[in-house]
């Protein structure tokens, strides 16, 4: 692991119940707190999420690095810019 | 070399705020977009609710919009903050419960105190004199720059020439000659300059773009206010009132009554905080109870239920009626006829 991938800290934000844009507003909050090369994992219950995190993310050049869908669930992982 | 002039411009997700965006970005001005979420924005929340809009892109159109503009867009939520705009608004309503004056200039204020925080320079705003009948007009839009707070730091590049010079023109930073004097209802002025810009599907809502100016939502709203006895709510009641069918059959209580799938999935994100009943010996939907009902408030409530499941022409239907704690218990009831819901329950 280089030295980026050492000081790198992965954290989770729980979106369930939320309807969008809420799940997008909470990621942009929680992403200001965060540094660049962090990794964020948003987990969610509004299928919406799936189209519009990655569209903020292409807008303010954060990386998409996997999304998940199950019947119930979509969780979206970012690493911020 | 002069200095780089930044503007702001508040990105609702129509066609206009898009245009108006794309006016100034082509004057050399880096633009970034807000969008503000009152709670009320048709954006997302029902497409993501109803199966019916599954065939709909489930996009968020502000977001659309910025990405086609190549811009940064800061949502901001103002949930909180707006219940004092929605419920006490200076200049009264429009047709509905929408209170688009006092909205507008709630919106440009925080815009104004966005550009004080983050060191830009001026507001821009996709408005056009006459397109609205309330916050739109050759005498509100003045009050909008007041009151807000803006004044000369609002532009409004669609229909600027038909507006007093403001700072940014003023300054030099833009040429009040390349930005436009739209007025009126009339689209074709936005639909040939989109064509000019080459902008293509674009959000066009019909009802604008807040639930508050459509009168079945508003109608929810102020049954929601009258049986409390007061004029509050919550982000829930907000997403709740978007939902299925609203019935009251006393002051105490009512109904809400999923109409298809996606329904049922987002009120079952509820069950824990209302009483709910769906029919076991058909098919049928969940219905939420909202209020205070007695044991015979509930019985009605599961003859109404049974009105909207499988089992509405049986003589009996076996209702499942369903705690706050989850304990479940079992209810037979007659379903109610069509003939014998009086209308002025139906919210």
């Amino acid at each position: 692991m280089d030295d980026l991938g050492k000081n790198m800290a992965k954290e989770i934000l729980n979106a369930k119940r939320l309807l969008c844009p809420l799940p997008v507003i909470r990621t942009q909050d929680k992403v200001k707190t965060m540094n660049a090369g962090d990794i964020l994992e948003v987990i969610c219950t509004d299928p919406g999420v799936m189209q519009d995190i990655p569209a903020w993310c292409r807008i303010n050049g954060h990386k998409i690095l996997e999304t998940i869908s199950t019947e119930m669930e979509y969780t979206i992982i970012l690493q911020v810019a | 070399m002069s200095k780089q002039r930044k503007a702001v411009a508040l990105i609702s997700g129509g066609l206009d705020s898009l245009l108006a965006a794309k006016t100034i970005i082509d004057q050399g001005i880096y633009v970034e977009g807000i969008n503000f979420f009152t709670g009320f924005c048709v954006e997302g929340h029902t497409h993501a609710i109803r199966k019916k809009d599954k065939a709909t892109p489930k996009r968020n159109n502000a977001l659309w919009s910025a990405e086609q503009l190549g811009i940064k867009l800061n949502i901001i939520d103002i949930i909180d903050e707006y219940k004092d705009v929605l419920i006490n608004p200076k200049h009264g309503y429009g047709a509905n419960m929408n209170p688009c004056l006092d909205c507008k200039v709630f919106m440009v204020h925080k815009a104004k105190e966005w550009i004080e925080e983050n060191d830009f320079d001026f507001i821009i705003t996709g408005e056009v004199i006459g397109q609205r009948p309330m916050s739109q007009r050759k005498d509100t839009m003045p009050v909008i720059a007041k009151e807000s707070g803006a004044d000369d730091l609002l532009l409004r590049p669609l229909c600027a020439k038909n507006l007093p010079i403001t700072l940014p023109e003023r300054e030099g930073w833009i040429d009040r000659e390349k930005l436009h004097d739209f007025s009126g209802r009339t689209r074709k002025p936005q639909l040939a300059l989109a064509d000019e810009f080459g902008f293509e599907d674009f959000a066009q809502p019909a009802g604008g773009c807040c639930f508050l100016t459509d009168k079945s939502y508003s109608d929810k709203l102020v049954d929601l206010w009258t049986a409390r006895g007061r004029k509050e709510y919550d982000l829930d009641d907000v997403m709740l009132l978007k939902v299925g069918r609203h019935i009251r059959p006393k002051k105490n209580f009512k109904l809400i009554v999923a109409r298809e799938e996606g329904e049922v999935r987002f009120l079952q994100g509820y069950k824990k905080e209302f009483i709910n009943m769906n029919c076991a010996s058909h098919k049928g939907p969940l219905a939420m109870i909202d209020g205070e009902p007695s044991e015979e408030d509930l019985l009605l409530a599961a003859q109404l239920t049974a009105r909207y499941g499988q089992g509405r022409d049986a003589e009996f239907v076996d209702v499942t009626i369903r705690e706050k704690d989850g304990v479940e218990r079992q209810v037979t009831v007659k379903p109610i006829k069509a003939d014998q819901i009086p209308l002025q329950w139906m919210i």
